[in-house]
């Protein structure tokens, strides 16, 4: 019974060039299946041209009650994005 | 975010009708101008010829931390501090990504680092000149980077998947570096009569370095022996030649210097209304060759910090390890 089986994160490539993207999940038996039924569950339209299946229990992530303190370090560093920078407006590729 | 295809690469067979057959199937991604991904068979020259350059492109990245490292504990404000810190974090993280993508390749990243340290492989010429003043901080994030951009978005179309979107995230972080040399110039020059100087020797030292980082020419008595352009651009893995994108450089550069009431070191830099285009003079490509063989002003001092670095930071990997190993024991018995 599919109780037992574990769960399989997975990720599709939609084209050549794009990354693999989460999809969804699923629950299979081996690596093998859960490729299957990936195919056979989220590329039912031909959505992508490459699947990669892993076991959820081997993703490590972080937890949302921790969203504020765990990205808190990127918050106050405003000068990592280019539209910090005051240079003169007629100044071409910059 | 690019993570390995996992399992054997599919060109591991070695008979003549498995070679026709992989250069077949190649050939029409290509041809298709479709990318082509970790699992795809691939010929074994276009497997070397991007591994070398991407590790060379990713050890460029982290060497290049050293010459604006060089600045933090000097910079001139908290502020600039703060964006340099961020800046040269940029620098290490582009590297990563870089590595990350080689990996995909089918090398491990201990082998590449192993190969920078041995010599055995090389990284932009440019990072071995020195960083005098301040006003250098600013040169490189203008022409340095800027040079490296303009090599870099034609590359976010490259025919490698993983190497391109390596790039297409590299240069949006990248337009930052740019503008904040930029910045840093535009204060420089207008300030005291000192400061101006100091924009103008800086722009007078790293002119010229920054046109040879596009490389030789591809074509006359300069060009390198054996170059792989031509094969390269077959390959999609180069989308423009070296002179063309050293010309638009130029091209977009030297108005930027005017607006900066800099002087750039050419007396033969003109407007060439028939051709639309700046000319420029000739470039010392004996200096290029001497500083890219290991005669430069810092090769040996960047090489040596980037060995002592990897060295010193032994323990943390040992430690991690170890702490990693007790972890997995403890959870065994629980």
């Amino acid at each position: 019974m599919s109780d037992n089986w574990p769960l399989w994160e997975v990720f599709v490539r939609a084209k050549r060039g794009l990354a693999h993207v989460h999809a969804g999940s699923l629950h299979a038996p081996d690596a093998e299946l859960a490729l299957r039924n990936a195919r056979d569950l989220y590329t039912r339209r031909q959505e992508g041209v490459s699947i990669w299946v892993i076991r959820s229990q081997d993703i490590t992530a972080s937890s949302p009650d921790e969203r504020d303190s765990f990205f808190d370090p990127a918050g106050d560093k405003v000068y990592r994005h280019a539209s910090f920078y005051e240079v003169p407006e007629d100044v071409e590729y910059l | 975010m690019y993570g390995n295809d996992f399992g054997e690469p599919l060109n591991a067979a070695e008979t003549a009708d498995y070679a026709d057959a992989v250069q077949e199937y190649f050939d029409g991604l290509i041809g298709a101008d479709q990318r082509i991904e970790p699992r795809d068979a691939m010929p074994d020259g276009y497997r070397r010829t991007l591994i070398r350059q991407i590790a060379q492109h990713a050890h460029s990245e982290i060497i290049g931390m050293q010459p604006e490292g060089n600045w933090i504990t000097r910079a001139p404000s908290l502020r600039r501090k703060a964006i340099l810190m961020a800046k040269v974090q940029d620098e290490a993280g582009h590297g990563l990504y870089l590595y990350s993508a080689a990996e995909t390749l089918g090398v491990d990243r201990a082998e590449l680092l192993d190969k920078l340290h041995s010599g055995q492989q090389k990284y932009s010429s440019i990072f071995n000149y020195p960083t005098l003043t301040w006003a250098d901080v600013g040169a490189i994030g203008w022409l340095v980077d800027g040079a490296a951009i303009m090599n870099q978005v034609p590359l976010c179309r490259c025919s490698y998947g993983p190497y391109a979107r390596a790039m297409i995230r590299v240069c949006k972080e990248e337009s930052f570096h740019q503008r904040q040399g930029f910045e840093i110039l535009w204060t420089l020059s207008r300030g005291t009569e000192e400061q101006q100087a100091m924009a103008q020797d800086a722009a007078d030292r790293w002119w010229w370095p920054s046109l040879m980082m596009f490389g030789p020419p591809d074509t006359g008595d300069a060009a390198a022996p054996g170059g792989h352009t031509e094969q390269n651009m077959a390959w999609g893995i180069k989308r423009f030649t070296n002179d063309d994108l050293r010309q638009k450089f130029v091209d977009m550069t030297v108005p930027q210097a005017q607006k900066l009431g800099l002087v750039l070191p050419d007396p033969d830099l003109r407007w060439n209304d028939e051709r639309g285009h700046w000319d420029f003079g000739a470039i010392d490509w004996d200096e290029f060759w001497r500083v890219l063989k290991g005669d430069g002003p810092c090769n040996e001092q960047r090489l040596a910090h980037r060995r002592r670095a990897h060295d010193e930071g032994a323990w943390v990997r040992e430690a991690a390890n170890a702490h990693a190993a007790r972890q997995a024991a403890r959870q065994e018995v629980a």
